[in-house]
């Protein structure tokens, strides 16, 4: 497929991307020591390993516990065909607790993953603090010492266990309880890597702060937990990106992010999805939102084979506000549930949402939304606003909505726009000389423009290139 | 050189073009009158190929090359070009942008082995366009005729016709929802753009109304009913009909 030419010119490290550069995987070996399946022994084992402190091996084995207890989700996707006999939850492809202290030092086989994905050298130069994690260990983590000066705390959470205890032990699980559902209580007996982000009161992290996650090996589940705390008047941003190779058997992610967000402090949490089409997407991503703080989500959902992921801001302190963006690609045999959960609870609290879906090949987007406004919320704002494009008569779009309103003071406002890509338009620019192909790309581009020229600029490029790579012949 | 012979055209199988015949030489203009419904816009769509007519006989030649099996880009790409109707509001896509990537490609077709032209020098080239057209320079950066009043559309549809000097336009019902002040200037930059234009440019102009021919000033005049082109004539036709209307033709 031809580009839009204003967007060929640029020369950035996803130049090359293809397909072919997620897809690929390196030689796992080390595999070979890690056994699938999920067992008591294996949570302790996995805790042993780690050489973790006593109270983080209990709540680890009363997560598992209730792994045991709580039913598989009775709504949304169907998740029947998921095993967890063939899955593995723990594995390692070096042997170094708390990652490396250089780039450099990396071994190779795994260093040229993340080199082949532009991670992290492109990145470095604009980025205050890379963080890498492969399969379930994160490999390397690294912060502007300006930043560790003022106190900034950017590491890898196993390693923040054993470094900031009280921090962890005070906010672990706080956000997401262990018996949320039954993903966030596996997540809670397995979990493994992940980030540890800590921002103290009043410092102001300018530039963002980054992890990369990647899955390797086959039938792989990772359980990376990212804790991030914004004290009061702080502010950060943070970047996730995932990716995993294609194997043709499932693999699991069910990660979960809590963060906090204190008094007039201000977050925004931004991450791109591309995992492999096997993938089962899991994810709890959940906010807490303090007097006057400010919380803003921006999510690409590209990859997977079924992603349910709803993040969620509660809005605990007065005048609290949360934004949440987000847009989700549908491709054949994907299904992408995604949506927002906001609670209001404290006084003149307002939250916008945005979600864009794209339905292309039979795929099939679902918009999956819940807004409740609590009896304390006087005078709570909401607006919700999601617009879906289907690019063909075989995929499937669905907005679901909930809306519960305890205090008679608030203000909703709910739009939803399902179109097709329409012919009237495309027309209009061949007319002009466009030939069809590019046509589509562009109105596609218009589409989902909105949310991605909120992501960083290396990930705008990669989620434009990646959806016109997804439409590469497949459309009209 | 514009040639339609004998051009049957159906939508949903129902006929909606019965046999038209026309020919347009390079640098006339011509006017299409008609009262509504008698397919004077289905020719003008048919032309350019929307995919939603079907030609069941008949031929469109551009410069003696059957168009008929080109796709609408490639046509546009050959020389031709419409002012639509009601130009579509195209969410997400700036004026600039849309504009930027037509003119790309029909550099591409003239001159293939030339680099792109740079942004910066089609902004330039874009401000004076729209300087002599008397529109806003901020209308560049908004979504394609989003917001804009008619007025504004149609304005447009001339800008676009600047960028890419065409050597057949079809105006379609450019003067409809046009004050008088709006329709001359209107007027006036087609006016402009055939008289900069490098080429002879041919016109259609496709009207209810007389007044546009005021400014435009036909070499022929014809007039369409029942998916037909009943009558022709020279300029003063337009005067005839405008007295005594399409009831007796």
């Amino acid at each position: 497929m031809q580009k839009p030419s204003a967007k060929s010119s640029a020369t950035t490290p996803f130049e090359n991307l293809n397909r072919e550069t997620f897809d690929h995987h390196d030689p796992s070996s080390y595999m070979k020591k890690f056994r699938k399946g999920l067992t008591r022994e294996l949570v302790e084992a996995i805790s042993k390993d780690k050489d973790e402190p006593e109270w983080m091996l209990e709540l680890r084995l009363k997560s598992y516990e209730h792994f045991l207890k709580i039913p598989m989700p009775a709504w949304g996707p169907d998740l029947s065909a998921l095993d967890f006999d063939e899955i593995c939850f723990f594995a390692k492809a070096a042997d170094k607790k708390g990652g490396y202290q250089s780039w450099a030092e990396v071994p190779d086989s795994i260093k040229n993953t993340f080199e082949r994905l532009g991670i992290p050298e492109a990145e470095r130069s604009m980025l205050a603090g890379v963080g890498a994690q492969y399969e379930s260990e994160s490999i390397y983590h690294s912060l502007e010492k300006e930043l560790t000066d003022q106190g900034v705390i950017f590491c890898d959470l196993d390693v923040a266990v054993h470094d900031h205890p009280e921090l962890v032990r005070k906010h672990f699980q706080k956000t997401v309880p262990p018996n949320d559902h039954k993903f966030a209580a596996l997540h809670g007996a397995v979990w493994s890597g992940g980030t540890f982000l800590y921002i103290p009161k009043g410092v102001k992290v300018k530039k963002p702060l980054q992890s990369y996650f990647r899955m390797n090996a086959k039938n792989m589940g990772q359980f990376e937990h990212t804790l991030i705390i914004i004290e009061d008047g702080a502010e950060g941003h943070y970047i996730e990106g995932c990716s995993a190779p294609k194997y043709g058997s499932q693999a699991l992610h069910a990660g979960c992010v809590e963060i906090t967000v204190g008094v007039g402090a201000k977050f925004r949490y931004s991450s791109v999805e591309n995992w492999s089409k096997d993938t089962y997407n899991l994810n709890t991503k959940r906010a807490i939102i303090e007097r006057d703080g400010v919380m803003e989500w921006v999510g690409g959902n590209m990859g997977s084979g079924v992603t349910m992921l709803y993040p969620c801001s509660v809005l605990k302190g007065d005048h609290s506000k949360a934004d949440h963006l987000g847009i989700a690609f549908a491709n054949a045999g994907q299904i992408q549930d995604t949506g927002s959960k906001v609670f209001h609870l404290g006084k003149n609290t307002s939250s916008s949402i945005v979600m864009k879906s794209l339905s292309n090949g039979g795929g099939k987007s679902v918009y999956r939304g819940q807004v409740h406004i609590a009896k304390t919320a006087e005078n709570a704002i909401s607006k919700t606003q999601c617009d879906a494009l289907i690019l063909d008569p075989i995929s499937i779009s669905d907005t679901m909505p909930t809306i519960k309103v305890d205090n008679p003071t608030a203000t909703l406002a709910h739009e939803a726009t399902a179109g097709r890509l329409n012919e009237e338009d495309l027309f209009y620019l061949e007319s002009r000389g466009i030939a069809k192909e590019q046509a589509e790309a562009m109105i596609v581009n218009g589409f989902i423009n909105p949310i991605v020229r909120e992501l960083p600029l290396e990930y705008a490029v990669e989620m434009n290139r990646l959806i016109e790579m997804e439409m590469e012949g497949s459309v009209g | 050189m514009l040639e339609i012979h004998n051009l049957h055209v159906s939508v949903d199988n129902k006929p909606v073009l019965n046999g038209v015949s026309l020919t347009i030489q390079p640098g006339e203009v011509h006017a299409l009158m008609g009262p509504n419904g008698s397919g004077k816009s289905t020719l003008s769509n048919v032309i350019l190929g929307h995919p939603k007519y079907e030609v069941t006989q008949g031929d469109i030649k551009l410069n003696g090359k059957s168009i008929l099996k080109m796709a609408p880009h490639e046509r546009a790409l050959a020389g031709l070009f419409l002012a639509f109707q009601s130009p579509h509001e195209v969410t997400g896509i700036t004026l600039e942008e849309f504009l930027l990537a037509a003119y790309r490609a029909k550099q591409k077709r003239l001159h293939p082995d030339k680099p792109p032209v740079l942004v910066f020098r089609f902004k330039k080239m874009l401000t004076e366009l729209m300087a002599k057209l008397h529109m806003d320079e901020k209308f560049a950066s908004r979504y394609l005729n989003h917001g804009f009043s008619g007025g504004e559309k149609k304005k447009c549809e001339v800008l676009q016709m600047a960028i890419l000097e065409p050597c057949m336009a079809i105006l379609d019902e450019t003067d409809s929802g046009l004050d008088v002040d709006a329709l001359k200037s209107v007027c006036d930059g087609i006016k402009s753009v055939r008289k900069t234009a490098t080429h002879p440019m041919g016109i259609l102009v496709v009207t209810h109304f007389t007044r546009i021919l005021k400014y435009l000033k036909p070499d022929h005049v014809h007039v369409m009913k029942g998916g037909k082109i009943l009558k022709s004539g020279g300029p003063s036709f337009a005067k005839e009909l405008e007295k005594n209307g399409y009831e007796n033709i």
